[in-house]
């Protein structure tokens, strides 16, 4: 204790530790990023599947809307089909390349913009619950349960039946209703992170609530967000081709894959086409965004362990 | 309470200070009451260092974390400079009273660099531009032993003294008079205790800071502590000056941790504190004196009825053997 003034120099680190340092945890996230196969795969297909939504006036080979009564039902090319079609036509004589290349529009933006209305709404639950806990927790608790005791479909029902179905109502029926898994990861992340001692230092240092929640406990919640953004996202996307395929959403001529899935059903017996090319894609961008969030959780989850 | 020459007011005092948790036991239970602190008086005076021991879960984290205005008493009061904590305001406060908290792995945000951390107190508080923090940051650093270097780095690439040491640079940059350390040393390995340690006698030298050091380790304790304070089950036993306390432990729980601690000489093996039995469950505890159980010296008042503080030396001892209406007094050659 005698020699302390000179300690505080004395106890800085050997200089030729100094020069050796890990990777920060941003470094070291991107190596496992690109480390994981199945994330590399489902991102490169979610990625040329959005290309392909954005770009759809310019890659659809023909009008997805224009009908021709005598190019109807022509197979696609690996079936007999022509260039001119390459995936053949609909009942309707309407380019099924066409349809599939604007249904990823709704696809996506319906999948992108009901996981962002569930998202807000049941982080915003979830975080408040977590963090306030007493009687805000038990307010969001019950409002989940209540959620959970509501089946999806039926909701979805009742809804278009009174205000009609049309991609508006169909974005705002799903963002309503999914944001029940948001809002029970993230009481329970909150809740977690809010044990962490560097959450109570920022409550000594005087921080303000809005504060602690954005700066402390978000970044530390948010790879758990993004895991359940792309699972919701997937399951928006499968409820609408399932609500299309039953008539309650997206209404005809606007071209979805469920409803293209839906006019196929009757042919699907001569033509099977008509139902697996729908299908198909819709099981490929289910299963890459999917891919996707299997992916982020075991990038983050490692993170967390170390 | 106990009158004590010195400063007016203490810098930080507690009085009559209960804390009670429910606690759910099972779906259909009722919740019970825990009661983590029952009837504490400390105080904290200017320049001293109050070193607070006992058990895990006696109470001491509750302790700190009141003092700290981060969780309210259930009932008693907290005083600074002998004015009610919840007429102060807030970020005043904040300056003034500052914690160090026991793990180093948790007490610093994984997704802030060290330069995010350690100048949050100075953004949260408006002092300085980002120039003038930047270079406040690179001073604290150097005082607490780091090269500016690390203030690019983060956390998960630091080891446990450094991060330590950030966390002490966090605390001390805001220029506090007190400082909480709650347990600070046990995370890390024997040999970085001692670095700190002697960092935190350093910086106590030179800012003039006072600390409770709250600790499980008597050895700790006896390296920076001017005065200690023993806790058992939510009260506090004993308190004396540093040295009355080490020479000559009143209290037999307070010989019995000092007989705990380990020697450095092999072969001994773990000592034998004579304790027995394991720390009690504090949702029930034991009826009189909560030490009776597992005291050498108990007898059967102390199973009935529970000792009140006698003044002794420069601090106090709870317990029926020093209490002279009590009839286990004559029983002792003091």
């Amino acid at each position: 204790m005698a020699e302390s003034m000179t300690n505080t120099a004395t106890d800085k680190l050997d200089p030729l530790l100094e020069e050796i340092t890990g990777p920060t945890p941003g470094q070291l996230l991107w190596r496992r990023v690109f480390g994981h196969r199945g994330l590399m795969i489902g991102a490169v297909v979610v990625g040329i599947l959005t290309v392909i939504a954005i770009l759809a006036p310019l890659l659809a080979p023909h009008d997805p809307y224009a009908q021709s009564l005598l190019a109807r039902m022509k197979p696609p090319v690996f079936l007999g089909g022509t260039w001119e079609h390459p995936l053949g036509t609909d009942h309707l004589g309407r380019d099924y390349l066409s349809r599939l290349i604007y249904g990823a529009r709704v696809s996506l933006l319906i999948g992108v913009v009901a996981a962002a209305i569930s998202g807000l709404i049941g982080t915003a639950m979830g975080v408040a619950a977590g963090y306030f806990g007493g009687r805000v927790d038990a307010v969001v608790t019950f409002l989940i349960n209540v959620r959970l005791a509501m089946p999806v479909v039926l909701v979805a029902l009742a809804v278009v039946a009174i205000l009609g179905g049309s991609l508006t109502v169909v974005i705002c029926v799903l963002g309503l209703l999914l944001w029940d898994r948001f809002a029970v990861v993230m009481r329970a992340s909150t809740l977690q992170v809010r044990q962490r001692e560097y959450v109570a230092a920022a409550e000594a240092i005087g921080a303000s609530v809005p504060r602690i929640l954005l700066t402390e406990i978000m970044p530390n919640i948010a790879n758990n967000l993004i895991v359940v953004v792309t699972l919701e996202m997937a399951h928006a996307i499968l409820l609408e081709a399932a609500l299309s395929f039953l008539g309650l959403g997206v209404q005809p001529p606007t071209p979805s894959w469920g409803l293209m899935v839906s006019e196929g059903k009757n042919m699907m017996l001569f033509e099977p086409w008509l139902v697996l090319i729908p299908g198909a894609v819709l099981f490929a961008l289910v299963l890459a965004i999917n891919l996707m969030g299997d992916g982020l959780r075991d990038v983050t989850a490692s993170e967390n362990r170390s | 309470m106990l009158d004590r020459a010195g400063a007016a007011h203490p810098t930080l005092e507690i009085r009559n200070v209960t804390k009670t948790y429910s606690v759910k036991q099972g779906l259909m239970a009722k919740p019970k009451p825990l009661t983590a602190l029952r009837d504490v008086s400390l105080s904290l005076r200017k320049g001293e260092v109050l070193g607070l021991v006992g058990e895990s879960g006696c109470g001491k984290s509750t302790l700190a974390k009141i003092l700290l205005g981060l969780e309210a008493p259930t009932e008693g009061e907290v005083l600074v400079d002998g004015q009610a904590l919840g007429s102060h305001d807030r970020l005043a406060l904040a300056r003034r009273i500052q914690p160090i908290f026991q793990d180093p792995y948790s007490s610093l945000n994984p997704r802030k660099s060290i330069a995010d951390i350690v100048s949050l107190p100075l953004r949260i508080h408006g002092i300085g531009d980002a120039a003038s923090q930047k270079q406040a940051v690179r001073d604290m650093l150097d005082v607490v032993g780091l090269p500016a270097r690390v203030m690019n780095s983060y956390p998960s690439q630091m080891s446990g003294g450094q991060r330590q040491r950030v966390a002490i640079a966090r605390a001390l940059i805001i220029k506090p008079e007190v400082v909480i350390c709650d347990e600070p040393t046990s995370a890390l390995d024997v040999s970085v205790q001692s670095q700190i340690l002697n960092l935190l006698g350093d910086l106590r030298r030179e800012f003039g800071l006072t600390y409770l050091f709250i600790s499980h380790n008597l050895a700790v304790v006896e390296h920076l502590a001017t005065r200690v304070a023993v806790m058992y089950l939510g009260r506090i036993v004993e308190e004396a000056e540093a040295g009355d306390l080490f020479d000559a432990p009143a209290h037999p729980y307070t010989q019995a941790l000092l007989k705990s601690v380990l020697t450095p000489e092999p072969g001994l093996g773990v000592p034998d504190t004579q304790l027995g039995m394991a720390y009690p469950n504090p949702i029930d505890p034991p009826s009189g004196c909560a030490f009776h159980p597992r005291c050498p010296k108990a007898g059967p008042v102390c199973s009935a009825t529970a000792p009140v503080p006698v003044p002794m030396r420069e601090g106090h001892v709870e317990c029926h053997l020093f209490d002279p209406k009590s009839p286990l007094y004559e029983d002792t050659s003091r």
